[in-house]
């Protein structure tokens, strides 16, 4: 998938199959049209006598948990290693400032200050190379959250207890515009007031206030009527962060050959859409990058029973 | 795209509930444009609506404070939300870091980096709001801590331990005439005692709140009375009511 394509998809284009496929896909594509279905089925069954680990999502886990736990040990005991919240922080002294937060001081304080530029030229850099969204799975107190949420929301479906009653993602790119005009006009950086993702890390480092209501509030409406609504259809910081990412050397790579398009990682995917190539026939090419809206949590790689996605970093050449 | 009855309904669904998102952050204003819950804010805290805007509610202020003056505000503060503040009459910021650290902590200016001494900083400016409840206007002394347990406030007396703050509740006066206030003002000459009348048998004095007050609050922290007879004016200058 081209950047823009990919990009627009981000931001709520509902994904195409791609027009033009290449020879070798084609050839593919063709090979599995003609395999026999009871060749298929026990290619799945072989495929699932193995059962999937969750490695990534435990690395994930442990990763995201060390970060936050960082924050608060470091205040805790004074230890200076990590001062501040996920908002702005000094990481042994060097300054970063989270990039929505940072652009939403910018658009409401009209004023170029020269330590944040700074410190969201590095959380820039480093988000760049690490991925964009990767930020979101890996980093975002919430995200954790909404995770278990999101496994409660399905066991309730699962029992019909519950229905998912999804948004339109465009809502997404609309409220980012709409928060980023709404800081500039009334210069308050409104979003900041919201978002979950700050007012986590501060009540995990400074204590827990009223603030956490409002973030338990989205938590059950979540369970209870739209999964994972606020990473998916509203969070600005996940398209900042996707922006960012596009072009990131780490990504989840898709290969074709071994696919037997089950959709397993589908299932599992905050933002499914970017695994549109892995429906029978949608494959591009033998090898496809998944888009900018990744967040490259890997739940997909540990679902997949193929080994068809896999982590990769562009130019290493090298699969993880 | 022909529109079928379940894409309209996720249109009108994505519609409310964007609608409904954008109204609770904006319910945000409401508290800073009633201005429910004033706040004295940290030294070098620019321009109240500036501040609120530069502000990145990262709490670096907080973690610097030696006598853990700093505060984050709560949701019911609206865009104040993760904003620092000073609760001075239970915490009150003493200066004992010197070189205000907090101004140095901010990633962003919202507390001005253009202070260097405690003496250019401006909060706010004591005044004496009870004057009849001042134990020093009714020529009274005091015994015993400024504040008394469970009362967990502290204080960095360089007179007993220049690094390590001493709890309130746990440093007792003995004082002929209470002037607590004027005492512990980390500001030199910001208050004074003066004697109320020329009469040497009048033990009646008066605190006065000169110009170079910076509105620290130490003085309404450390004020016996309850409540407390001398208070700071939140970003008030010189010369206003």
């Amino acid at each position: 998938m081209g950047l823009f394509a990919s990009i627009k998809v981000m931001l709520g284009v509902a994904p195409q199959r791609p027009a033009a496929i290449s020879p070798a896909a084609a050839a593919m594509h063709e090979a599995k049209r003609q395999t026999k279905g009871t060749d298929r089925a026990r290619s799945i069954r072989d495929a699932h006598a193995d059962g999937h680990g969750n490695r990534w999502r435990n690395i994930r886990w442990a990763t995201l948990i060390a970060v936050n736990l960082i924050f608060v040990l470091s205040y805790r005991f004074d230890v200076q290693l990590v001062e501040g919240a996920l908002t702005a922080s000094r990481v042994v002294g060097f300054h970063m400032a989270d990039l929505n937060s940072g652009l939403q001081v910018m658009l409401a304080y009209k004023t170029i200050l020269i330590n944040l530029v700074i410190g969201t030229g590095t959380v820039l850099a480093m988000w760049w190379l690490f991925g964009g969204r990767t930020f979101c799975s890996w980093v975002c107190p919430y995200h954790l959250l909404a995770e278990i949420a999101e496994k409660l929301h399905l066991a309730l479906v699962a029992r019909r207890l519950v229905v998912d009653y999804p948004l339109h993602r465009g809502t997404r790119t609309v409220l980012y515009v709409i928060f980023a005009v709404m800081a500039l006009v009334s210069g308050y950086t409104v979003y900041e007031a919201i978002s979950p993702t700050g007012i986590v890390s501060r009540a995990l480092i400074y204590g827990p206030g009223l603030a956490m209501i409002w973030v338990l509030g989205l938590l059950v409406y979540e369970v209870i009527f739209i999964r994972r609504m606020w990473c998916r259809y509203i969070c600005p910081i996940g398209l900042t962060y996707g922006l960012v990412g596009a072009l990131s050397p780490v990504r989840v790579r898709y290969s074709l050959e071994n696919c037997l398009h089950e959709g397993d990682c589908r299932k599992v995917c905050l933002v499914p859409h970017v695994l549109e190539c892995t429906k029978k026939t949608y494959a591009a090419d033998v090898m496809v990058a998944i888009g900018a809206d990744c967040t490259r949590c890997g739940l997909c790689v540990d679902a997949c029973p193929t080994g068809s996605l896999k982590f990769e970093v562009k130019g290493l050449n090298k699969l993880l | 795209m022909t529109i079928t009855g379940k894409t309209r309904r996720q249109l009108l669904r994505s519609l409310a509930m964007g609608a409904a998102v954008v109204g609770a952050s904006l319910l945000g204003f409401f508290p800073v444009v009633r201005k429910w819950v004033p706040r004295l804010r940290p030294p070098g805290a620019i321009d109240e609506r500036e501040f609120l805007a530069a502000c990145i509610k990262c709490g670096q202020c907080v973690q610097v404070c030696p006598v853990k003056a700093i505060r984050l505000g709560d949701l019911d503060e609206g865009f104040g939300v993760g904003v620092p503040y000073i609760p001075a009459r239970e915490q009150a910021c003493d200066f004992s870091c010197d070189a205000v650290q907090c101004v140095l902590a901010c990633p962003t200016g919202a507390l001005a980096h253009a202070i260097n001494r405690k003496e250019e900083v401006h909060m706010g400016l004591a005044r004496l709001d009870r004057p009849r409840a001042c134990l020093a206007r009714r020529g009274e002394g005091h015994a015993g801590p400024a504040r008394r347990a469970p009362f967990g406030g502290v204080h960095r007396y360089m007179a007993v331990d220049r690094w390590k703050p001493v709890k309130l509740a746990d440093h007792p006066y003995d004082l002929e005439i209470c002037d607590l206030c004027v005492r512990e003002c980390p500001i030199p000459g910001a208050i004074t005692l003066e004697k109320i009348s020329g009469d040497p048998a009048d033990k009646r004095h008066t605190p006065v709140v000169r110009q170079s007050c910076v509105g620290c609050g130490m003085c309404e922290m450390i004020c016996p009375t309850e409540p407390p007879s001398i208070v700071v004016d939140i970003r008030r200058k010189w010369g206003e009511l």
